[in-house]
């Protein structure tokens, strides 16, 4: 599914991932936990496409492809769907409007039929439903005066319509009560599939409680410290991440 | 004054002298003489320091004549209408045979000739600018129209103005809409060429909101050729408790000063005015806005979107007035620009003039690029970086639109605004 390899990427002068390494399998969930500032977030925004990262060294392969050259919508019509930390709002734009634009962008780059507005307000009002969003929440612009839990829901809505193949929850569980979590992680369980992986960035051990991982990796100063199952995020827990982040650079 | 400057105001004063017999003798010499002591105003006068206006007409073109007998208009929102094409009054091609119960509607030269001082006061108007001076002095024609006190109308009125291809020639054109206490009413008031031209056009709106009196107003300015210039002046009075709710679509094309003299005249009156405006090319537009709040308890709202791109330059100047008696006025303004090239500029200047203790007001301006965390969003959605650049133009100019009440022209409104963007990318 995703293969990283030995990915070096700056900013500027500041080089923030150095030599990173991880492998998801199809149906995997992989959790990255790690300390603040351990390029966590750039390792998302890499993946997902965002400019004003350089990408020194490296490969990110999707399905055996080499993804790092394409632009961010390609790499979403080919399956990767970044959750972002903070959802962005978009006064203006009907929170419809772009789940339609988004989901017919995203089928045209993929050469399929785009879906008419019935089929469309069928799977959005589906996948509201599942997920407990409002129809008010759907007529506002995208994410304007929504509650930071109903921001994480409509990222999960979208996931749930786009249908992706790599799933990047970027500290999904940043700013959510344990109702709002409890909804979120369900919505997400529901999408866990044998040809999807999900690469969860988390601080704390509390949303894989919800979210159980398959692997568990420890991210410090820019590279994966170390890996195993879903034991080592409770050690995690208790230890902290100060033997990682005690290592001389 | 220049030579060249006194050569416009020597060919103004020409147009002038052929108008003086058609009717309102002393109005019209009122304004001229307002004008001329004047002239045409340049950067040196504040209200029009970002459009030299006296730049602009160094030279003066000779007033229209009458425009083809069958045009073919376009035709918007089911409206009552009344037509001006090149600046005459054209019952003809205006809907005067079924006027809605309690309207009553005259041309211009029909209303100037028979003199009511009611009319010819309001007509007259209340502001200092020489521009609008010039456009009471040549006024051709116009509709006038009056709604009887408590009517509600369903249907909107609609001023049209066309102006023909052709020679460049001028136009100058005054209406007024006269709402009766307690009258609800909506008001369309559309500019469009018939061909673009470098037309030269001075365009008034007078609105007379009585006591109670609602009004929804949507104007549109079609795009001009670049050697247009266009001013256009809405002027409204308002009464105790009465609303005006007032939009704007601009879309550029040569320079185009759009300009709002609004007074509160009665307690507890409310305006907002909003607009959007699309600006390319070397369009130059100027929406410039004086609110004077005159008794207590009054609430206005100004709300507009500027997108600017290539070399375009825009210009927002608003100022709000309180006087001393005008206690407890709410008001707030919100100016935000969209610069979407380098050698696109805009002016803001928001104003604030305060001369009562217990009032809130307060004012906003910026100016800005697509914003890149906005753009990344739907980029990673799966949106091509131009559609989501198209996307978020939009939602910008929606965030004005979403103030029009009418979901049928708000919708007509979006559709101009989409089409505008789509023309942005093919000319890429």
């Amino acid at each position: 599914m995703l293969e990283i390899k030995n990915l070096h990427v700056s900013i500027g002068d500041r080089k923030i991932l150095d030599g990173l390494t991880l492998t998801v399998h199809d149906g995997e969930v992989a959790a990255i936990m790690g300390p603040n500032g351990t390029g966590k977030s750039t390792l998302s925004y890499v993946v997902s496409g965002r400019e004003g990262y350089d990408v020194t060294q490296g490969e990110v392969l999707l399905n055996g492809e080499n993804i790092l050259g394409l632009p961010p919508h390609e790499r979403a019509a080919k399956g990767v769907f970044l959750a972002f930390q903070y959802p962005v709002e978009i006064p203006g734009v009907a929170t419809m409007t772009f789940l339609k634009a988004a989901l017919n962008a995203q089928r045209r780059a993929r050469g399929e039929e785009e879906l008419q507005t019935p089929d469309f307000m069928k799977r959005v009002n589906d996948a509201a439903a599942k997920l407990g969003v409002v129809k008010d929440m759907l007529r506002r612009p995208l994410n304007c005066g929504f509650s930071g839990g109903e921001k994480k829901r409509m990222e999960i809505l979208q996931m749930a319509l786009l249908e992706p193949l790599l799933c990047i929850l970027d500290e999904t569980d940043s700013g959510l009560d344990i109702d709002a979590l409890r909804v979120v992680s369900e919505g997400v369980n529901a999408l866990r599939a044998k040809n999807r992986g999900f690469l969860v960035i988390t601080h704390y051990q509390r949303l894989l409680d919800y979210i159980k991982p398959d692997t568990v990796h420890v991210m410090a100063r820019g590279r994966i410290l170390r890996s195993g199952g879903p034991e080592l995020a409770l050690e995690l827990e208790s230890s902290g991440y100060k033997d990682y982040i005690g290592e001389a650079a | 004054m220049s030579d060249i400057a006194t050569s416009a105001v020597a060919d103004l004063k020409t147009a002038f002298d052929a108008m003086k017999d058609s009717g309102a003798h002393a109005l019209r010499q009122r304004a001229w003489d307002a004008f001329a002591r004047k002239g045409l105003p340049n950067r040196r006068v504040e209200a029009w320091h970002y459009t030299d206006l006296r730049a602009a007409l160094r030279v003066v073109a000779p007033p229209r004549a009458a425009g083809p007998a069958t045009p073919t208009l376009e035709r918007g929102r089911e409206s009552c209408r009344f037509v001006v094409l090149d600046g005459v009054f054209r019952p003809d091609l205006s809907d005067v045979s079924a006027l809605p119960y309690g309207v009553s509607a005259l041309s211009l030269r029909e209303a100037l000739a028979r003199g009511d001082a009611d009319i010819l006061a309001a007509l007259a108007g209340d502001a200092e600018d020489p521009a609008l001076a010039l456009n009471a002095a040549l006024m051709q024609d116009g509709a006038v129209l009056r709604v009887s006190p408590g009517c509600v109308l369903e249907r909107p009125l609609e001023f049209a103005n066309f102006v023909s291809g052709g020679a460049a020639q001028s136009v100058y054109t005054r209406s007024l809409a006269i709402l009766g206490a307690g009258a609800r009413a909506t008001l369309l008031e559309n500019y469009t060429p018939l061909e673009r031209s470098g037309a030269q056009e001075n365009h008034a709106l007078v609105m007379v909101l009585g006591d109670g009196a609602k009004l929804d107003h949507v104007a549109t300015i079609a795009p001009q050729s670049a050697d247009a210039v266009h001013v256009v002046s809405l002027l409204a009075t308002l009464g105790e408790n009465s609303a005006l709710n007032s939009f704007c679509l601009v879309e550029g094309g040569g320079l185009l000063r759009r300009q709002i003299f609004a007074t509160l005249k009665g307690a507890n009156a409310d305006v907002s005015f909003d607009g959007a405006s699309l600006l390319r090319g070397r369009d130059h537009a100027d929406t410039t806005l004086l609110v004077r709040h005159e008794s207590p308890g009054g609430k206005s709202r100004e709300f507009f979107r500027h997108i600017v791109d290539e070399s375009a330059t825009g210009v927002f100047q608003g100022k709000v007035s309180v006087a001393p008696l005008a206690q407890k006025t709410d008001g707030s303004m919100q100016s935000k620009t969209l610069l979407l090239s380098d050698g696109a500029s805009m002016n803001n200047k928001p104003e604030l003039e305060i001369f009562a203790d217990d009032v809130v007001c307060g004012h906003g301006a910026t100016c800005g690029q697509l914003d890149a965390d906005q753009l990344f969003y739907l980029e990673a959605r799966g949106v091509p970086k131009p559609e989501a650049e198209a996307l978020l133009m939009e939602g910008f100019a929606n965030e004005a639109l979403a103030r029009v009440k009418d979901e049928a022209t708000r919708d007509a409104l979006a559709a101009r605004v989409a089409a505008w963007l789509r023309a942005r990318e093919t000319l890429r």
